[in-house]
């Protein structure tokens, strides 16, 4: 379908282990999701198996990007077509600074000889850390490279909104972050917010998802979701705990 | 016929028939295959070198000769190089056979990526003959000649400045040093001879392109540099080789001398085609207060051995050895540098940096050497690896080092890889793998290439970028 990220009955493990057991979602574009879980349920897996993780294999199902097929994908190709993920752990990458990392990427997405323009790219970069209150010096360090984990997560939100993508999983954006960076991430996602964006949240706190309220909210246990429902649905997880839905109900 | 046996190398994922081309045979000037007196004779003669010369290649014949290979602690690889079939000398470049339409489109992009002016492009092509064994000058040559400043190919400089010429020649590096540097003192050609007078500063870098243009034929250039009393020099060699068939030689040797005061930095960088044998022998000798620095890129090839050196001769004189050294898969890379002090209170510092890709294998060989009665020496010496994907290898024979008493030196290792994770964070962000890879590389030598003249450290990231994007996919 157009304008959805759909995620079809998709299985994918690791070797003899099967960690996704048909999975099923959409997420529309202009729409926030959030998907809550233990740790353990397979969240991160899903988030990386979408980008094209090599270790993962996927052995049913599908997931489309605009009603395209992106599973034959290689993972630059995914990310050039609009998936972004933020990582739960995000990579450093010694003596390459952000500025010439975004650089990098922005030019992935142009012909070749159609470098972006040194000063545009510096308007946007500078304008894009204003709005998450990064510190103009974050662009000559290497990306992630001896970073606080609140920082990484920063930079993180900061390659989103510098790439512009059409659908973005944010993979537990809100760990290692204390309130004050929690709030200036979420605004940070907030602001990107809009018709052209479809945001899935993966989480398992509910704290986060006061910031960045989502239009819907997905539980997911053993590698499937097990109950999707409003905002509210979030507070009742954190009341409730898990347990409740650990169950999945027959199909 | 080829001079080198094609080893069973199934990991050599290159290409080898993409951009080839070949020359005809017939050469005006051709000493025919192998090496014997005769061929020295008859190099003497087409050359019309003076009788020292002839002498003294005929001497460096037989030491060539004695000397066993290197294999006891270098690769037994050398041992494939077989030296009765290479010509070793060719003068005159027949036309080759191919005009620039010709010429392949991933050559031509290749020498457009690496912004080669378009002039030289076709004579790297092939398309424009040239004296096969001799060194191509800019016209910067003229330039510098206002200046009082020399700079030939090696065979004028015997000839024309022979009072400067017979001081050094062979001094730095006698003929004996090595069983290549023999070699090359036997049948060398080409090169080049720099001489910057007393206090003279030379503004701009002095650039030469070598290239091996003929299949199979091994190139011996000879390069003699002296910087007098207080005199400034940049000098860059360039080699940009195509892709060729058979398995080529290249041993080069190159003497610098830094009188005092004076000031001297060598810049190489290299793209071998994966099936050239580099041997080279490089080394300075720094008089007092006098520095000399060399910078050594190593890309490609199918086995490099150098290890540029300073001999600091004089009081203060310091010696630098900055190098970045690419072992891509089924290459080779064993490189390193010499630092020999012989005065009080002399410097030296080396850095050195390797990739290795795939089975890619690099090698560091320092030897740093402080006698016992020097005092006020100083040594830094820094070696860094990085490995792209398991099977990579990396060996590091550190400094040898004799310490004297007030004598400080200090040592660093490291060895770091460019993991798969990391390589996929980037992919995500919209990079290919090679562009990846490529970023990771050029991280890992950014903080070395910026003490690099700007237009050099730009080359090198685009032959980063294109070696990268080559060993994927
Ligand atoms: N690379 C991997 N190798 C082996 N097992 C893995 C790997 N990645 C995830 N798993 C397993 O898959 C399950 C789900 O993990 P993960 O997706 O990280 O969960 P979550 O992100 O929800 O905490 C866990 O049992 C975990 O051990
Ligand atoms: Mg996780």
């Amino acid at each position: 379908m157009k304008n959805t990220l759909e995620i079809k009955g998709l299985k994918a493990g690791i070797g003899e282990k099967e960690i996704l057991h048909g999975l099923n979602l959409t997420v529309p574009k202009g729409e926030v999701h959030a998907i809550m879980g233990k740790n353990g349920s397979g969240k991160s897996t899903l988030a990386k198996v979408m980008a094209g993780h090599h270790d993962y294999e996927v052995r049913g199902g599908d997931v489309l990007l605009d009603g395209e097929s992106i599973l034959g994908l290689a993972p630059d190709v995914r990310a050039r077509t609009g998936l972004f993920l933020a990582f739960q752990y995000p990579s450093e990458i010694p003596g390459v600074t952000i500025a010439n990392f975004m650089r990098a990427a922005l030019n992935a997405r142009r012909a070749e000889g159609e470098e972006i323009d040194a000063v545009e790219y510096y308007n946007e970069l500078y304008q894009k850390m204003d709005l998450l209150k990064i510190d103009r010096s974050f662009t000559s360090r290497s990306v992630n490279d001896g970073f606080s984990g609140g920082e990484k997560k920063r930079n993180e939100i900061l390659q989103m909104a510098m790439l512009g993508p059409k659908y973005a999983v944010l993979d537990e954006t809100d760990s290692g972050l204390d309130i004050d960076a929690l709030k200036v991430v979420s605004h940070g996602v907030n602001s990107l917010r809009g018709p052209n964006l479809g945001i899935l949240v993966i989480t398992h706190y509910q704290r986060l998802l006061d910031y960045i309220v989502p239009d819907v909210v997905h539980v997911m246990a053993a590698g499937r979701i097990v109950k999707s429902g409003p905002k509210e649905l979030a507070l009742e997880m954190e009341k409730k705990g898990y347990d409740w839905v650990e169950t999945p109900v027959p199909a | 016929m080829s001079g080198i046996v094609a080893q069973d190398k199934p990991d050599l994922q290159i290409d080898q028939d993409q951009g080839n081309f070949s020359y005809p045979e017939d050469y005006a000037f051709d000493a025919g295959t192998g090496l014997t007196e005769k061929t020295i004779d008859y190099i003497c003669d087409t050359k019309g070198d003076p009788d020292w010369v002839r002498e003294f290649r005929k001497k460096a014949l037989k030491v060539f000769q004695d000397k066993p290979l290197p294999t006891h602690w270098a690769s037994k690889d050398l041992e494939n190089i077989h030296f009765d079939d290479f010509r070793y000398y060719l003068s005159k470049g027949a036309k080759p056979k191919r005009s620039w339409d010709e010429v392949p489109d991933d050559v031509k992009k290749t020498f457009e990526r690496l912004g080669i002016p378009e002039k030289e492009r076709a004579f790297l092509a092939g398309v424009e003959a040239q004296f096969d064994s001799e060194a191509a000058y800019s016209n910067i040559k003229k330039a510098v000649a206002e200046q009082g400043v020399v700079f030939v190919g090696s065979r004028e400089g015997l000839k024309e400045h022979p009072e400067i010429f017979r001081k050094w020649f062979g001094k730095v590096i006698p003929t004996g040093d090595n069983k290549f540097s023999a070699l090359n003192s036997a049948v060398f050609s080409g090169g080049s001879f720099i001489y910057v007078p007393k206090g003279v500063k030379v503004k701009h870098p002095l650039q030469a392109y070598f290239r091996i243009n003929a299949e199979n034929f091994g190139q011996f250039e000879r390069t003699l540099i002296i910087v007098d009393e207080g005199a400034e020099l940049t000098y860059m060699e360039g080699c940009t080789a195509p892709k060729f068939d058979s398995v080529t030689l290249h041993s080069a040797v190159v003497e610098l001398v830094a009188m005092k005061g004076a000031k001297l930095q060598y810049i190489t960088v290299q793209n071998w085609s994966p099936n050239v044998f580099n041997l080279v022998t490089k080394r300075g000798l720094a008089h007092e207060e006098a520095e000399i620095k060399w910078i050594d890129c190593n890309i490609g090839s199918r086995l490099t051995m150098k290890y540029p050196g300073v001999v600091l001769k004089g009081r203060k004189s310091r010696g630098e050895v900055l190098s970045i050294a690419l072992a891509n898969n089924g290459q080779h890379q064993d490189t390193g540098a010499k630092m020999i002090h012989a005065a009080d209170e002399t410097t030296s510092n080396i850095i050195s940096k390797s990739i290795s890709i795939g089975s890619g294998r690099a090698t560091y060989r320092g030897l740093v050497h402080i006698p016992r009665h020097l005092k006020g020496c100083k040594n830094n010496t820094e070696c860094d690896a990085l490995l792209i994907n398991s099977e990579s290898r990396t060996d590091t024979y550190p400094a040898i080092v004799t310490r004297g008493e007030g004598n400080s030196v200090q040592h660093e290792a490291s060895v770091s890889k460019v993991s798969a994770e990391q390589i996929f964070y980037m992919q995500q962000r919209g990079l290919s793998e090679g562009q990846a890879m490529s970023l990771s590389v050029n991280g890992f030598v950014n903080e070395l290439v910026r003490q690099f003249p700007m237009e050099y450290s730009v080359e090198l990231k685009r032959l980063i970028d294109l070696e990268m994007e080559g060993s994927v996919g």
